[in-house]
């Protein structure tokens, strides 16, 4: 077990490095490079002034030797002008700085969009993120199980068909859809639900739900929250849904349900004793593997809802080029991916007795 | 005029779409009289899921092929005095005229954008798909069989794609400024060579014991597919019959790349899976080669996961598609695809939403009906 967790392990920091070295590779094409320069120091600059600039700020040495640098392995750069020292460690206006800085010291740099240190932004917008995902989780993961527990409860029924059908639905509805949908349908001031009940006089506002989640940043209400909250869930409760149906069903056509039926226990029980804790093995590494997507589907409602998450603050690095930036959004995202990968693996031999790993 | 009521718009539009119920009443009657003799597709019509499915992804492919027959405007043309007009406005000037559903932010007609944004998503969703495929069989088949160094090495690879969120990978490689380093071609070249080997192995396999046919059929192989190589990857087709536009192919590779590692993945399971069995067991002691075994014996058994899981991947592409759109990547600013539609409307969306839910609603019953179908399906070919 020791030994897979190891192996694993290595894998993944192999894959880490692969990963973040072809990030830093696409982010810094010397296209990239170029409109850095032009937006960072004057955008009328000739392609010689351009050369130069970025001669000057470290960009001209060879790409591999810069990723060493970020990483923190090889020591920053420095160039010398006019008996002043500049470099990749000076924080401004500093004389001296540390040989080596990088991501390894836990400097992760310094963000071209929002001015500030790299580190404080994704802070921020991974504890603005949590709270998103805390509460997708608390929606959908109860909501799935319960709905592809039933459904696989008794394969072939009317509740079942109306079931799949519905969860087939939800896999079908990407977020953007789904989150358009629900925008207009409860947080529009002129269509779906919200004209009616202001006309009733039910509801204070203009509208029922708010159609931006930027108040959320502050305070989280039902009312600003629950869309978004909502949008996210429905896409993964379809599938995890389907998961838990299909484990269900196998589990229910087992000898042992079929003993304890003849035994004469009733259904309720059957199910509650016998085949809910079987049939739940299967979800986790669905439900765990549901992360990345879920990460997919943070980024499209951030953005849709305005709410200066993680996923909001990716495309922002992203569409502005914030190469610092994004690579450290990268290095977060790919590493959800692969601690889940790794947590639901091992967490499928814990559930599962009958398989070992040698 | 007056404006059209919910009723009079739903009238009017049926009435557009005159030629693909026709084509699909054709369909449905000539599939239900023969389907005992058409196989697995016959079987589909016993399943009712997989009908409406099945019936759902007919309804946009006809309209698709029919659309500049169903269209009421010019989906680029903006008209004047139109501007984020609510459906069933008439249009002023022009007796019996309607903006059937509207007008978006630029008086545009949302219906005709809607129903050309259809031929759009559907030249490129299952295009991007089979070629993912070619690329995802042509290497899984090889991982899953030999395994060893060849199955770490690509597995690493596909996994490497696998753990990068879509929404970054798309960033980096669906900009205008990656156009200029060529990376996309580059891609292009290597993702867009898979088809060629895939069916020039696949002919030598078979008959390379009888010389005369098998080059026949590689010789073919060769021209038409290098011909359409050098044509889609490097547009340096000579007779210029194959080409590609430089932003289209950026995005269409992307989607492809994105794609094949799953379905390497998927058909690595198979194969290992599969090549446990007897008849693969009769065949290496009948001293077949490995290809033959793999393209000829396993493969075709392979053949209903696969299919389902196509049906999937077209809707799931048709996603991606919209994701790209969504965030501005699409194939061009002005182009009716859906994605970009729903993130042109999205601004508007709390006072005008028209303009973004329906363009929504048709990406997201295609991609219903892609799953039913793919449930239909699968039912059906598990029943054998």
């Amino acid at each position: 077990m020791l030994f897979f967790v190891l192996r694993r392990l290595a894998v993944m920091l192999a894959t880490a490095l692969c990963l973040t070295f072809i990030v830093f590779f696409m982010t810094n094409l010397p296209p990239n490079l170029e409109k850095l320069a032009k937006s960072e120091a004057s955008a009328r600059m000739s392609d010689a002034e351009v050369e130069s600039w970025l001669e000057k700020n470290g960009f001209g040495q060879p790409v591999l030797q810069r990723y060493g640098e970020w990483l923190g392995v090889l020591p920053g750069w420095t160039v010398t002008e006019e008996g002043r020292t500049r470099g990749r460690c000076f924080a401004r206006g500093q004389t001296d700085a540390p040989r080596f800085c990088g991501v390894l010291q836990g400097e992760w740099g310094y963000s071209s969009v929002f001015r500030t240190e790299v580190s404080e932004v994704i802070g921020r917008s991974l504890g603005a993120t949590a709270w998103l995902m805390l509460w997708v989780m608390i929606v959908m993961v109860p909501t799935a199980l319960l709905l592809g527990v039933l459904s696989g409860m008794r394969e072939g029924s009317r509740t079942d068909r109306v079931l799949s059908t519905a969860a087939i639905a939800s896999t079908a509805t990407p977020e953007y859809v789904s989150g358009v949908v629900l925008i207009a349908a409860f947080g529009s001031a002129t269509a779906g639900l919200s004209p009616i009940l202001a006309d009733w006089g039910w509801i204070e506002g203009r509208t029922l739900f708010l159609g931006t989640a930027t108040s959320a940043m502050d305070q989280i209400t039902f009312w600003n929250f629950a869309l978004p909250v909502i949008t996210i869930a429905l896409y993964g409760i379809g599938y995890i849904a389907r998961m838990t149906r299909a484990s269900m069903t196998e589990v229910m056509t087992q000898q042992y349900i079929r003993t304890a039926r003849l035994k004469g226990v009733g259904f309720r029980q059957v199910v509650m004793r016998h085949a809910l804790r079987n049939a739940l093995i299967a979800p986790f590494t669905v439900i765990m593997l549901q992360f990345p997507w879920l990460l997919n589907g943070v980024v499209i409602v951030e953005t849709l809802f305005n709410y200066k998450g993680f996923g909001w603050t990716l495309v922002q690095a992203a569409s502005n080029n914030d190469i610092e930036l994004l690579l450290a959004c990268s290095v977060v995202a790919v590493l959800v991916v692969l601690v889940t990968q790794l947590i639901s693996d091992i967490g499928y031999v814990f559930l599962n007795p009958r398989i070992r790993l040698a | 005029m007056d404006e059209l009521s919910w009723g009079q718009i739903l009238a009017r539009m049926a009435w557009q779409f005159w030629p693909v119920w026709i084509a699909l009443a054709a369909t449905f009657a000539l599939s239900i009289t023969f389907r005992r003799r058409l196989g697995l597709y016959g079987k589909l019509f016993d399943s009712p899921i997989g009908m409406v499915g099945f019936g759902i992804v007919m309804f946009w492919v006809f309209t698709a092929l029919f659309a500049d027959m169903i269209i009421t405007f010019d989906p680029l043309a903006q008209l004047s005095g139109l501007k984020n007009k609510l459906p069933g406005t008439p249009v002023p000037g022009q007796e019996g005229a309607y903006y059937l559903l509207g007008g978006d932010s630029l008086a545009r007609d949302v219906f005709s954008r809607m129903v050309m944004g259809a031929r759009r998503v559907l030249a490129i969703a299952p295009a991007a798909t089979t070629f993912a495929f070619m690329v995802g069989i042509t290497l899984g088949l090889p991982a899953g069989y030999f395994g060893g160094k060849l199955d770490t090495a690509i597995s690493f690879l596909a996994n490497l794609v696998l753990a990068f969120p879509v929404i970054l990978l798309f960033y980096l490689l669906v900009t205008p400024e990656i156009r200029v380093t060529g990376i996309p071609v580059i891609l292009a070249a290597v993702l867009f060579i898979f088809p060629v080997i895939f069916f020039t192995v696949l002919w030598n396999s078979r008959y390379f014991t009888d010389p005369k046919r098998r080059n026949l059929y590689v010789g073919i192989t060769l021209v038409l597919g290098l011909w359409a190589y050098s044509g889609l990857a490097f547009n340096a087709d000579p007779l210029g019959v194959w080409s590609m536009d430089p932003n289209l192919l950026n995005v269409f590779v992307s989607v492809v790349f994105v794609n094949a590692p799953t379905v390497f993945r998927i058909v690595r399971g198979i194969v290992m899976d599969l090549k446990a069995r007897d008849y693969v067991a009769a065949g290496q002691t009948r001293g077949e080669g490995p290809w033959y075994i793999m393209l000829w014996e396993i493969l075709p058994n392979a053949r209903g996961p696969l299919i389902v899981d196509f049906c999937l991947r077209i809707g799931y592409t048709t996603i991606l598609l919209g994701t790209l759109g969504f965030f501005g990547l699409g194939v061009s600013p002005e182009s009716p695809d859906w994605g970009s539609t729903i993130d042109d409307g999205r601004r508007l969306l709390a006072i005008y939403p028209h303009p973004a839910i329906v363009p929504a609603l048709a990406l997201m019953s295609l991609v219903l009906g892609l799953n039913l179908l793919a449930d239909g399906l699968r039912e059906e070919s598990l029943r054998d």
